[in-house]
Parts: structure tokens; sequence; C-alpha cells
């Protein structure tokens, strides 16, 4: 390699200008948060962590505005990776909103907890914007590993804990899967880079069948991180146990890079074996639809049901993915940042309502809440609605753009029976209503006020909801120009 | 702008406009807002009787770029009646609330404009994604209603409800779906033109597919046997404003999309599927008149005789023919008014006896006469007394039925038979024998409620060219189109 072409350019950091903020932002916080010494309240570095975020989401667009492959080919900005980047910054920039007031009210205020969720959102970032098998790791790993400490902020409390604890097993051995899976690829094409994969594979030098088992094994890992079935069983356990703000986190933030990943590497290399794992996709999809929304039905702990609910939700993307499609890449982008709102909106509500030590998280705790406090009833509502998909919201368009992709590509069954499982899903979010609008209060105690950030979060995702639910071509027109992969 | 969508964004702006006002004005604002609605609604009366074969108020704008969904309203002589029934009983509905309805007003009175939003919008939409969307956006307000102001059951029926409408409109969705990647549109004219000039064609299996696709979620919604099972919980458990639109309009959202979109979109499979759905119609319809028999409470009874009488609208539908149609549109509104009136007045009589066992009534002809020739005068509305509105209604329906095979006019006749027999019991069980104490008479805004509706009873069944010629001439249209003329001779 020429040594001139080694060092990166200007218009190379340009591309890398999120990441790089919102590195350089956890640092200075790392170390402000050692300067400001015991001082008790923390809440400053939440507010400087929320400016670092905002600074990496303007530099989104400035990335956006240099395309091309950067660091030799290791980073590529381009509108998918911004969309991604967009996303989960939005999901990093609730969780900062709700965290301040939640932290204190938990007496956990400390700054580590700010610059953990800059440091996963720079992972994030990475993951949405590599090129690379061995960048897709590193990003992996930086955004799963500060995870793994936030699920477990809260030492004290054993259900967080045990949440990181599982989180942390099964997200490794998961990685390892992705892992093995990468050096089979590296063995079989001794090449990286995802473009190179698909020119080696093309060329057809290398066995099939060691491809086949590479591309599986990294299918595995990848399910594991969308929480698809049978590789889902973590999720419950650890979005319950996590505390809230983290739940919703985790939820929405890494599941849409690891899917960013998943629909680059699938689509990119190893588009040529598109036949060979369509019918596995179309299993996984289906399987993950049923377990998540079957299981969620039972469920009387809201952040267990909206662990499976997510799991679900995993199901829908899945079948847009399964048409390996540009149609569906564009579908599951707008659905991704879709769930991103509503799903977050409900665990801000959810982080609201849960109480000191989230000891009202339970169906019974919701009874009555129209009544105590209807604005924030109406706006949980507006997120539930858009999780159960009726229409006007952006849930519902998600929904109908996601199966329109899998007609267009003729999986007539996956979407009926995709679509009869969003009738079943209707089942338990209407609990969560019948709860609030049709019970009386249980207790008469007089409601907390609502913290500002988590107002604001509450009020940015129904408006983001209702506004993609009329005007779906703000995000779904942005999703179809740059759901072409460079291939 | 156009007043058609003038009248059908407005029910939106009043529920947003709800919300926002004090609670204590929100009663007052929603009656007055809705009766302006009303008035809004009667100005497009002119326009469409005067040519009502095509679509008259139409506004056609993009509204989604990809895929391509547009904002595509429109009503004929069919459609215009049913728009205006929607915003006539919305203020109705708020009226008759007023005295049973007093805890959380507020919510109550909005939810009836989201209500009227979604039902003004089906009857309008001619873009199949739009369609869609008012027909979910219906269940939303609905299943508050039930649930939030209903019976000591009422969680069990609006989950109910609402779980088995949308259970049966998904394969609806994936059906619309299908048509747009055959014909590239959702739009319903542009669709059809495209089938008439050959550019969309399905194959037989293909169509009865669709077809039945979409038949499934229209039945849940009418209901059609044996998909009825929500109706008696969710009538039974509803108060009575709410009882009363799911009756007199939401059950039309069914019994009109089955005209609109089976019978215009895939005449070869309404033809082929008549003999069974028509079957199905007149098990209906007796099966839902021997339950009415025997029911002890008087919501359920209604509720079932609801069942009977919109078997014959389905029994019309599918007899293929000109009375057939004409008689099931106009017994759509006969059975909207004559229903929903019945249903109101039993509303009245909860409200004095704080019960709804029929047992648990009776003489009250003695303390309450007025209230006891009311309830008549719609009892005998729904048997189908002629000069009365049903009787046009059943009698086109089963004249209809006769020209397609006289059996299946035969059998359907045996419940207008019965409808006599549980109505005149039912209201010999309630008015005559031993009275049992006072029972205060109809009050003046009671009266003012059920009066336009006797004044509409007594209109329907006299003057009916007020009403009919603007339906047959869109019927008219359908039956003729190359399609249809092939599809729906039904053999003899």
């Amino acid at each position: 390699m020429n040594p001139a072409a080694f060092y990166p350019s200007a218009t190379d950091y340009l591309r890398f200008l999120p990441e790089l903020i919102l590195t350089i932002g956890g640092v200075l916080l790392l170390v402000l948060e050692a300067l400001t010494g015991d001082h008790k309240d923390k809440t400053a570095l939440g507010y400087a962590a929320v400016a670092v975020v905002l600074g990496a989401m303007f530099a989104v667009p400035v990335a956006l505005a240099n395309p091309g492959a950067s660091f030799n080919g290791m980073i590529v900005s381009d509108g998918f990776a911004a969309f991604f980047r967009m996303v989960t910054l939005l999901v990093g920039l609730f969780t900062l909103l709700c965290s301040t007031s939640y932290l204190s009210r938990e007496k956990a205020n400390s700054g580590e907890f700010y610059l953990l969720v800059l440091f996963s959102l720079a992972g994030q970032g990475i993951m949405a914007a590599s090129n690379e098998l061995i960048m897709v790791f590193l990003g992996l790993e930086i955004a799963s590993i500060s995870s793994y400490v936030l699920a477990g902020f809260l030492r004290d409390d054993k259900r967080g804990s045990e949440s990181a604890l599982k989180y942390f097993l099964l997200g490794s051995f998961a990685t390892a899967f992705l892992l093995y899976g990468v050096s089979w690829i590296y063995g079989v094409t001794g090449v990286t880079n995802l473009t190179a994969i698909r020119a080696a594979l093309a060329a057809g030098t290398s066995a099939p069948s060691m491809v086949v088992a590479a591309a599986a094994l990294m299918l595995i890992g990848l399910a594991f991180k969308v929480s698809a079935a049978p590789f889902q069983v973590w999720a419950p356990d650890v979005y319950q146990g996590a505390p809230a703000p983290v739940s919703g986190f985790l939820s929405a933030g890494p599941k849409a890079a690891a899917f960013a990943v998943f629909l680059r590497i699938f689509q990119t290399s190893f588009d040529s074996l598109a036949p060979r794992y369509e019918p596995v996709l179309w299993i996984l999809a289906l399987g993950t639809m049923f377990i998540g929304n079957f299981s969620a039905l039972w469920q009387s702990n809201v952040k267990r049901m909206l662990a499976y609910s997510s799991i679900a939700h995993a199901g829908y993307v899945l079948v847009a993915v399964t048409t390996n499609s540009n149609v569906g890449t564009a579908a599951a982008m707008f659905y991704l940042a879709a769930y991103a709102l509503m799903n977050y909106g409900a665990f801000a509500a959810i982080t609201h309502l849960a109480g000191r030590g989230e000891a009202h998280v339970t169906i019974d705790d919701l009874k009555g809440l129209a009544a105590k406090q209807p604005v924030l009833a109406g706006l949980f509502t507006v997120c539930l609605l858009s999780l159960t998909g009726v229409p006007l919201t952006a849930g519902f368009f998600g929904k109908f753009y996601i199966f329109k992709a899998a007609i267009d590509n003729h999986l007539y069954w996956l979407s009926a029976l995709g679509l009869l499982n969003s009738a079943i899903a209707a089942y338990y979010y209407l609990r969560l209503l019948a709860a609030m609008y049709m019970h009386e209060p249980q207790t008469t105690d007089h409601p907390e006020p609502i913290p500002g950030g988590i107002q604001l979060t509450l009020w940015v995702s129904a408006a983001g909801i209702l506004a993609l639910g009329v005007f779906p071509g703000l995000v779904l027109d942005y999703a179809n120009r740059f759901a072409t992969f460079v291939k | 702008m156009n007043l058609l969508a003038i009248l059908l964004l407005l029910p939106l702006l009043g529920f947003a406009l709800a919300l926002l006002l004090p609670a204590a004005l929100t009663r007052r604002f929603v009656l007055g807002f809705s009766l302006l609605i009303f008035a809004v609604s009667l100005l497009l009366i002119g326009t469409t009787t005067q040519s009502p074969a095509g679509m008259t108020w139409v506004t056609d704008t993009a509204w989604i770029d990809t895929p391509a969904i547009r904002f595509h309203i429109g009503v004929d002589g069919a459609s215009l009646w049913l728009v205006i029934l929607s915003a006539f009983l919305i203020p109705l509905a708020a009226f008759i609330s007023q005295r049973t309805i007093v805890h959380r007003q507020k919510e109550f009175y909005a939810y009836l404009l989201l209500l009227e939003f979604g039902l003004i919008g089906v009857f309008c939409s001619l873009d199949l994604f739009l369609y869609y969307v008012f027909w979910e956006v219906v269940l939303v307000p609905m299943y508050f209603l039930i649930g939030i102001w209903g019976g000591e059951r009422r969680i069990y029926a609006a989950t109910k409800f609402f779980v088995y409408t949308m259970a049966g409109s998904m394969l609806m969705l994936v059906a619309i779906l299908y048509i747009y990647t055959k014909a590239g549109t959702f739009d319903l004219p542009a669709i059809l033109l495209h089938m008439e000039a050959g550019k969309v064609a399905f194959t037989q299996a293909e169509e009865l597919a669709l077809f039945l696709a979409f038949f499934l979620a229209f039945a849940v919604k009418v209901p059609i046997f044996p998909l009825h099972t929500w109706l008696p919980d969710a009538y039974a458990e509803a108060p009575t404003a709410a009882t009363f639109l799911m009756a007199a309009v939401m059950s039309k959202m069914g019994t009109y999309s089955l005209l609109r979109f089976n019978l215009t979109l895939f005449p070869r499979a309404s033809h082929d599927c008549a003999p069974w759905i028509v079957t199905l119609a007149v098990i209906g319809i007796v099966y839902g008149a021997l339950v009415a028999l025997v029911q002890p409470n008087m919501k359920r009874l209604v509720a079932y005789s609801s069942i009977s009488h919109l078997g014959f609208v389905v029994l019309g539908l599918f007899s293929g023919n000109q009375f057939g149609l004409d008689g099931a549109v106009y017994q759509m509104l006969c059975h909207a008014i004559s229903t929903g009136a019945l249903f109101i007045l039993i509303g009245y009589l909860q409200e004095r006896q704080q019960s709804l066992a029929i047992a648990d009534f009776g003489g009250l002809a003695t303390p309450a006469p007025h209230l006891a020739t009311v309830f008549l005068i719609a009892t005998l509305a729904s048997i189908g007394l002629p000069l009365l509105n049903n009787f046009v209604g059943e009698f086109l329906i089963l004249q209809g039925a006769a020209q397609a095979n006289i059996w299946w006019a035969a059998f359907a006749a045996l419940g207008v038979v019965l409808s006599a027999c549980y109505m005149l019991w039912f209201y010999q069980r309630t008015f005559f024998g031993e009275s049992r104490g006072a029972t205060p008479d109809l009050r003046p805004a009671e009266w003012l409620a059920v009066t336009p509706l006797l004044v509409l009873m007594l209109w329907m069944g006299i003057f009916t060219q007020t009403w009919l010629p603007g339906i047959s001439a869109s019927n008219k249209v359908l039956l003729e189109r190359p399609a249809s003329k092939i599809a729906l001779q039904v053999a003899k």
C-alpha cells in the first residue's frame, strides 16, 4: 500500500466527525467528572452530555456532505450511515434527557452514566458507518461494553446486576459467534472489506459451503444482537432488570445499529447467498413475531411486556430484511426510526411512573392514570397506539410499508401471518390502555410532577409519531433515496 | 376548498378544540359543533342529487409520494346519505348522553367527534389506503367509548370488539397491498379504469382470494353469521350513545364497503360466492331472530334483532340486481333510524328502572303513555309495517332476492314473521300487564331527541322518492359496468 494514502486526509475526519465529537466529548466528561470531585449533584454533566449529542447530531449532515469511504475504506459515510447515526443519536438524546431526573431519584447521580451513553453512541455510530468486518466488530464491542455497564448501573439493585451479568455473558457469546464468522470469511476470501468480500464471492473461487457456514455464524451473532428468535431469551430479563431509561436505550439504539450492520453486510457482501438465507430469515422473522407477541400477552410487568413487544417489533423489521430489496431496506429504516420514537416514548413514561426504586411497574400501577395525569396518559397512549399500529401514527405506516415490501417480493404468507400477529399484539397494548382509562385509580396519592427532560422526550416522540403518521414522506423519501448500498 | 373535504376535516378540528377547551364547556361545544357539521353536510345534497350516478364533490390531491397514495374523496347517490347519516346521528348521540354521561364528560364528547371523523372518512374515501386509515381510526374512539362508559363487563367487551375487528381487517390490508402490486395504485376509480381497459386482470383464484380477504373484514364489521359473537357483548355493554352509533352507523361501514369494494372490484367472485354468502345471511336472519326471541335482556334482544336485519341487507347486496341493491342501501338507512331509535328508547327505560332485564319491567303504558306510543312506533317500524321505513327496504330486498332465487326470499321472509313475534312479545311484556308504580313519561328533551327519528321513519316509509332515485342511479352504474353485467346475472 502506498504510505501516502495511509495517512487520513482532512475529509476522512469530517466523515468520521459525529463519532469524533462523541469520543472527545466523552473523554472530556470523564476528566470533568474527576475534577468535580465528590460534589453530589452531577446533573450538569448530563446537560453537557446532551450538548455533546446535539453537537454530534449537527455533525451528521457534515459527514453526509462529504460522502465516500475513509480511512482506507474502513468507514463509509453515506446516507444510510447518516440515517442510523441520527436514529441512534436521537435515542441517546432521549436517554440522557430521561436519565438526569431518574438518577437523582435513585440517588445514583454520577457522571460515568452520561459518558457511558456517549461511548455507546460512538460505538453505534461506528457500526452504522462501518464498511469493514473489523470495524463492525470494534463498533459492536464499544457499544456493547458500555451498554453492559449501563444495564447494571444501579449496583445495589439485584435485578440490575442480574440484568448486566446476563447481558454481558450472552452478549459476549453472540459477539464470539460474529467474530468466528468474521475469521472464517477472512480465511476463505482473505479480505474483510465488505465490498471486497462481495467481489471475492462473485469470483467464485472460494468454497461455497465454507462461505455459507461463515454467513450463518455471523447471522447468529447478529440475530442475538437484534433479539431475534430463537436468540431472544436474554432480552426480557435484561430490559426488565436494567434501569428504565437504559431499557429504552437498549431496546431502540443498539438494536437499530445492529440492524444497520445486518442490512449492510447481508446486502453488500452476501448478496449472492440471498436465495440461501432467505428461507432462514423467513422462519426467523415469523418465529420472532410469534414468540414476542405471544409471550407479551401474559406479562403483568410493563417493562417486561415492552421487552417482549420489542422482540416482536424486531420480527417486523426482519420481515423487511427478508425481502432483500431496496424497498425493504427503506421500510426497515423507516420502521426503526418510528420504533425509536414510539418505544422510547413508552419507556420515558414508564421511567416516570415507576417511581423510586422502580416499585410501580405493573399494569395495576397504571390504573386510573388518565384521571390523575391526563396529559401523561395521552402522550403514552399515542406511543402505545403507534406500537399497536393504528393508522395516522408512525407505527402504522412503518408496518404498512414493511408489508408492502414483503408483498412486492411475493412473501404473501409471511405478510398475512405477520399482520395477524399485529392484531394479537393489539391485545396486550390494549391492556395498558384499559388500565389507564377504564379503571379507577387505586391510590389517592398526589401524582409527582413530571421532570422536564421526560416531558420533553414524551412531547417530541408523540409529535414525531403523529407527524410521521400523517406525512411519512418526511423520513421515507430520505430512506428510499439512501436504501441502495454501494455495491 | 371543497365542501366535502371541509366536512371531513371539521370533526378532526373539533376534536382538537374539544381537547383544548375547559372541561365545563366541552359538552355544549361538541353539541353545537356537531350540529354545525350536520348543517354543512346538508349542503352536499343539492349537487349530488342532481348527478347521483357519478362522484361529486371530488377532492383528489397527492398525499404521500411513495407509494403513491392520494387524498381522494367524493360521494355519489349511495354514499351521500350515509355521510349525512353520520353527521346527523353524532349530535343526536351527544344530545341523548347529557343525562347519562356524568363523569369524564370532556373525553366522551371529544371521542364522539373523532368517531365522526372516521365515519365520514370511510363513507367518502376513494383511495384504498385512505379508506383503510379511516376504517381503523373508527376503532379507537369506539374502544374508549365502550371501555370507559360501558357496563360491568365493559373492558372485556371493548377489547373483544377491538381485537376482533382489527384481526378481520388485517387480511384486507394484505389484499389492498396485493392490488397495489398489480395495479400500481391505491386509487379506486383508477383501478376500475385499469380493469375495464384490461390493463389489470385477476385470475379467478386471485379474485376469489382478494374477495374473501375483503369480505372477512366486512363480515366481522356487519356482522355476518358466524362472525357476530363480538356484537352482543359490545352492544350490551356499551353506553347508550355508543350502542346507538354502533348499530346505526358502524354496521353500515361493513355493508357499504361490501357494495363499494367487493361488488365493484370483484363482480365475478361476488357472483360465484353469492349462494354461500346468501346462505349465511339467511341463517343470520333466522338465527338472530330466534335468539332475540329468548333474550331476557332488552339490549341484547335488539342487538340480535340487528343481526337479523343486517342479514337482509347482505341478502339484498348479493341478490345482484337493481331491486336488491336499492333495497339494501335503503335498508341501511332505515335500519339506522329504527334500530337507533330503539336503542335510544331502551336507554331511556334503563335510566328509569336501572335495569335492562325485561322481567324488571311491565305495565309501563299506564304511567308513561307517550313513551309507550313512541316505543310502539319504533317497534312497528322495526317489524316492517307498511308506511314505515323498514317496510320499503325489506320489500325491495325480498323482491330482489325473489328475482334471483325464490327460495332465498322464502326463507328470508321467515325473518320478517319472527321479527313481529319477538318485538311484539317484548313490547307486551314491557308496556302491558300490571303497572309497577310511577315511571316518569318522556321529558321534553327526550321528545326532542326522538322526534326527528319518528319523522324520518314516516318520511322514509311514505316519500321514498326523496331518497331512492339517487341510490338507484349509483347502483345502476355499478350494475351496468361491463364486468358486472356479465358476472352479476345470477342464475335463476
